[in-house]
């Protein structure tokens, strides 16, 4: 039997008492609830760190910042922002709604869940600590590209090693719970096809870390023994090649990339039919299209390096490749365009978002595609229309994805109905600030302005200063996100029934709300 | 009269499609916009047209994947805030039933199937003329290093470094900015029109990448291996561009400058500059032919520390952490001179520490090293003559 | 009832332990993909790669007699380029800039090499190939890229390449470009190249034998 942790002695201090049952907690909820705050935590320091650039960028010249900081504040950023805010915020997500929405009593390996939850407090102590310590913190970018992290890289980069090298197992290990879960404890009559497409994408984006995360470490790894035990694998000295780093890099990279979309594709999902109140169009190519994305994402790797001197051959395989993800991702817009289609829409601020998410997700799949024409990247590569394009992917498909998901689940996890007004507020608000933040970058890029620069020439001053202003928007919606969610957990607009939504289906809205500590110790019988 | 800006008149397009309450956020974008210089429209928004055949293409190809996903984003966005609009609860109260079709669903598959290859085969035969390996006219070796261009050509044995132009003070606001802000060099690139040119590119130390937006030209630097690119230009003019791969400290401040010169002129130019290195050889001749006073070193010391250490050693020789170490005080400007020459001529592997050998003049290396000798406090009345530095080399 | 729990249990244990093998096994995956880059690499010549060992057949037709018996005698320009790491105390150039050479038939070309330190110092020479896919058709008989290098203080030396391109060489390849970067080999680069790690004041350990100029 499993020792709960809300079982320990009340004999002690109520305040240890209450430290120790998060610690220990193996409740599949307290440990979501728990990835979550640690996640906007992160998402807090990296948005931080986004202001300290966009700052420094409002202007040419060098204002607040040295350019050293600047590329550290870059580097960090992209690394607290995909492997903090985004990947630990799905895992939270998942570890609150699998169990529920597959009827299972909680996770399949709970103490593993605890262990791989608290293993990422500490790596990012050690990747923030990197920050005060001596040639300051990682400055090569997030992409890690060798030689400039290996030969080149401060002291701490040793600590952004070890780092990766905890986050991994942290994500590895919560990939391997979420898969024995799905595949062991659904609730009898659930088959495969019948599970919702927020479990589907999540299994084959657990799939897909459990591809990759190895992967990473072992390029890490490499990075390591080429700094301390004299091997060569990325320097050119030594019979090795810097370019390998970035193949074995990308292989990690892209699937990745999906790593943090495909939970988003599986949150509009639920999202869309709830208010449409009208059952998802086309259920089955939906699976289908988000496997074929995950395969397809192994063998694009390639469109990262266009201009590294590939041979032809490579350059139109990859380009290929690339431009036919288009399509299973044009199929999954195109259902939920067909699900909205006359049904009974309202729209609730989870509707918003999970819109938001649909409209620009898809703005950043066009620039994708243009993106993968090889012969036009060489233009584009490595400028300000890249970063564009990623923003539009990931700014609405993962954190909308999620803000979404908070305000459609935040009733059935806290009890509460959340202040309908503001979170509507908040959606045009996120939805403005981002806009201004990352629209002009798809021209300064175009006009010519490489990505990563602490100072620029004068014909982007204007567009960049707009940018910072939008980017100033988009980082205060945040702290209004945090005070919608804090108000709703302490009583918010009043008490959510059971339901909570009344064109919602599924198994989680069967229980009351707020969601009980432990549910579903009997297994539900699904027809 | 007063035209309007075209944002604000897509902006209201936008609004009258979706008749969502944006109008309020629509007024602060516009104010924000009209607050902006007119000048931004003249500055193009677009991808640059460029001077050569293969740049003027690839932005036709730019325009026309751009404008097939506008044409797909108006069906599907149209669609979409169609079905927003008029299935909403209040006109829409009930809602269909239907949730499955083969035949929409394989329609969806097929025809976004047959625009990708519609856009794959102009992409694949345009990637086969960039890829195209015939003899070229002129060829030149650039080598990128923290943070300068070298550039070589190749056949005639020239060569010479291209550094940022750009003075520090306006970079550090106390001076107002150029037009060609940190687009300026020293030392431009200078080709030939008409010529087909190759461009063989290589690395001292960590990966940069060389670009001219107007050639469409960019390719990555890697140390230990050599890449190539091609261009031919026929339009006379100086084109701009800058490093765009992150390559440490100063990426931002790596630019490239190329001026393209008639071919007639090319070979007086070439003969030019043959006259020049002459003329800097019997420089140097006459330098290293009499010692030099340390009044006559020091000021000339300076200017050569500034220029080309200070970025990095700071220019009161306070260095920047472990990276960076500081010149006062330190134990190679404060140690044996042999050792201190050395590593100004050889610099060290792995860092970014460059050789100054090919770079600076046997006076330049000899000022250089007597200024950090005897300046931050580290008095060690060193003087260091232009015939040692050319004994050590 | 506890039939089922421990059923399941052992379908968990079964299950964690698979995807555990297979996270395990991506990792190799990661360390397996240098020799399959290589392999690639060596292929399709991505990014100029070549081989670092000389080749093992001289071509038959290396006499130019029997490709002058052929009517068709194709000819390409090979170009060759250098450059010299930081450290490395070297003047190191090619002694002509570029050759014509038959194909099938070996020639030999020479890279000067000069040491100007008053110390010794021993180079590797990295060699690379551009454009990328041609690198599996330039073949090195013999290079001084093979071995590592040593020169003496002052020490001159003319170094040689014997090498043939092939003849299956695609015909849309009119130039190929050798280079040559020299890196320095040292066992204590690490150490020699901190200054800040050193005392100050205390002669640094790798130069203090040399005498002053």
């Amino acid at each position: 039997m499993i020792a709960h942790a809300d079982t320990i002695p009340p004999a002690r201090h109520p305040l240890i008492a209450w430290i120790l049952r998060w610690i220990l907690t193996t409740n599949h909820k307290e440990i979501g609830t728990l990835y979550l705050c640690l996640s906007f935590a992160m998402f807090i320091v990296g948005g931080a760190m986004a202001m300290v650039f966009r700052l420094e960028l409002a202007q040419p010249g060098l204002q607040f910042v040295g350019a050293d900081f600047y590329n550290q504040m870059v580097t960090l950023h992209g690394l607290v922002m995909v492997f903090g805010a985004v990947m630990p915020a799905f895992v939270g997500l998942a570890n609150w709604m699998v169990p529920l929405m597959i009827g299972a009593p909680d996770m399949a390996l709970p103490r593993l869940n605890n262990f791989s939850f608290w293993i990422l407090p500490f790596a990012f102590f050690m990747l923030l600590s990197s920050l005060f310590m001596q040639g300051g913190a990682p400055n090569f970018g997030w992409t890690l590209y060798a030689p400039l992290s290996t030969t080149y890289g401060p002291p701490s980069t040793d600590y952004l090693i070890f780092g990766v090298h905890l986050m991994g197992i942290s994500s590895i290990l919560g990939a391997i719970n979420i898969i024995v879960t799905i595949f062991n404890l659904r609730a009898p009559g659930m088959t495969l096809m019948k599970m919702p497409l927020f479990v589907w994408t999540w299994l084959i984006t657990a799939f897909l870390l459990i591809m990759v995360m190895p992967v990473l470490a072992g390029a890490v790894t490499m990075m390591l023994t080429d700094r301390h035990f004299g091997t060569s694998f990325f320097s050119a000295a030594g019979g090795g090649d810097p370019v390998m780093f970035q193949h074995v890099f990308w292989f990690f990279g892209h699937p990745e990339v999906y790593i943090m979309i495909l939970p988003g594709f599986g949150v509009a999902s639920q999202i869309i039919p709830t208010f449409a109140r009208k059952k998802l169009f086309g259920y089955h190519s939906m699976v289908y299209a988000t496997a074929s994305i995950a395969i397809l994402s192994f063998v694009v790797w390639g469109h990262h390096m266009f201009t590294t001197g590939m041979p032809l051959v490579a350059e139109l395989f990859f380009m290929y490749m690339t431009m036919l993800i288009a399509v299973p991702t044009g199929v999954k817009v195109f259902n939920w365009v067909a699900t909205m289609w006359r049904g009974s829409m309202t729209y609730e601020t989870p509707m918003l978002f999970a819109l938001g998410f649909v409209v620009m997700f898809t703005i950043g799949g066009f620039s994708g595609l243009m993106l993968a024409i090889a012969p036009v990247d060489f233009q584009y590569h490595d400028t300000f229309f890249v970063v564009a394009h990623l923003h539009y992917v990931l700014y609405p498909g993962a954190i909308f994805a999620m803000m979404g998901a908070v305000y459609y689940w935040l009733p059935k996890w806290t009890g509460n109905m959340y202040n309908e007004q503001l979170g509507k507020i908040h959606f045009w608000a996120a939805v403005i600030g981002l806009n201004m933040t990352f629209f002009p970058m798809h021209f300064v890029g175009l006009a010519g302005m490489p990505r990563r620069i602490v100072d620029y020439a004068l014909p982007y001053a204007d567009l960049n200063l707009f940018s910072s202003v939008g980017a100033g928007i988009l980082g205060l919606t945040q702290f209004l996100f945090l005070y919608i969610v804090v108000d709703a957990v302490r009583g918010g607009t009043g008490k959510a029934t059971g339901q909570v939504w009344d064109g919602a289906e599924g198994l989680e809205w069967t229980l009351p709300s707020p969601a009980p500590l432990h549910s579903f110790h009997k297994p539900p019988q699904v027809d | 009269m007063r035209v309007r800006h075209p944002i604000a008149r897509a902006l209201d397009g936008i609004g009258a499609l979706t008749r969502l309450p944006v109008c309020f956020f629509r007024g602060l974008l516009c104010g924000l916009i009209l607050v902006l210089p007119h000048s931004v429209l003249a500055q193009g928004w677009d991808m640059r047209e460029g001077v050569t055949d293969l740049s003027q293409r690839i932005q036709t190809l730019h325009h026309v994947s751009l404008f097939i996903c506008l044409a797909v984003g108006i069906l599907v966005f149209g669609a979409m805030f169609y079905t927003i609009f008029a299935h909403r609860r209040s006109r829409h109260p009930v809602p269909a039933n239907f949730h499955e079709s083969t035949r929409v669903e394989v329609i969806w598959t097929l025809i976004p199937t047959l625009i990708l290859i519609g856009m794959a085969v102009p992409a694949t035969l345009m990637l086969r003329e960039i890829e195209d390996n015939s003899d070229a006219d002129v060829t030149i070796l650039i080598t990128g290093s923290q943070w300068k261009w070298h550039y070589q050509y190749v056949d005639t044995g020239i060569g010479y470094y291209s550094n940022l132009a750009t003075p520090l003070e306006q970079i550090n606001n106390e001076e107002e900015k150029g037009e060609h802000y940190l687009l300026e060099v020293d030392n431009p690139l200078v080709i030939p029109t008409g010529l087909k040119v190759r461009f063989l590119m290589s690395s001292d130390d960590v990966i940069h990448s060389w670009w001219v937006p107007d050639f469409a030209v960019k390719q990555d630097a890697i140390p230990g291996f050599i890449n190539e690119a091609w261009t031919l230009v026929d339009v006379p003019g100086t084109y701009r561009g800058q490093c765009t791969e992150l390559c440490g400290m100063n990426h931002a401040y790596m630019p490239v400058v190329v001026e393209v010169i008639p071919a007639e002129e090319f070979n007086t130019w070439i003969e030019d500059q043959r006259v020049a290195m002459e003329l800097a050889g019997e420089a140097a001749v006459a330098a290293r032919s009499r010692d030099w006073s340390m009044e006559e070193l020091m000021p000339m010391g300076e200017a050569v520390y500034l220029q080309h250490c200070a970025t990095c050693h700071q220019p009161d020789g306070s260095g920047q952490g472990i990276t960076y170490p500081p010149q006062a005080g330190s134990p190679i400007s404060t140690g044996p001179v042999d050792v201190h020459i050395d590593r100004v001529l050889n610099g060290v592997v792995d860092t970014e520490m460059q050789s100054w050998a090919p770079q600076l003049s046997d006076l330049d290396i000899a000022a250089v090293i007597t200024y950090e000798r005897n300046a931050f406090g580290n008095d060690m009345g060193d003087l260091v003559q232009p015939l040692t530095i050319f004994n050590s080399r | 009832m506890s039939g089922r729990r421990s059923d399941r249990q052992a379908r968990l244990r079964k299950h964690t332990a698979l995807l555990a093998v297979v996270a395990m096994g991506m990792f190799g995956f990661a360390f397996a993909l240098v020799p399959l880059y290589n392999i690639f690499c060596e292929i399709t010549g991505l990014n100029g790669k070549t081989s670092g060992q000389a080749a093992t057949s001289v071509p038959v037709a290396a006499t130019a007699s029997q490709s002058a018996s052929e009517s068709i005698e194709r000819e390409v320009t090979v170009q060759f380029i250098s450059h010299v790491s930081r450290g490395m105390p070297w003047e190191f150039r090619p002694t002509e800039s570029r050759l014509r050479v038959r194909l099938g038939e070996v020639t030999e070309t020479t890279y000067y090499a000069r040491n100007f330190a008053s110390r010794i110092a021993t180079g590797q020479a990295v060699p690379s190939v551009t454009p990328g896919y041609a690198a599996r058709y330039l073949h090195k008989v013999e290079c001084f890229c093979f071995t590592q290098q040593h020169l003496q203080p002052g020490e001159e030396l003319d170094m040689p390449v014997y090498f043939y391109v092939g003849e299956d060489l695609p015909s849309d390849i009119g130039t190929l470009t050798l280079s040559y970067t020299m890196y320095p080999v040292s066992t204590d680069t690490k150490q020699s190249s901190v200054p800040a790690e050193e005392p100050p004041g205390a002669p640094p350990m790798d130069h203090s034998e040399h005498s002053v100029l």
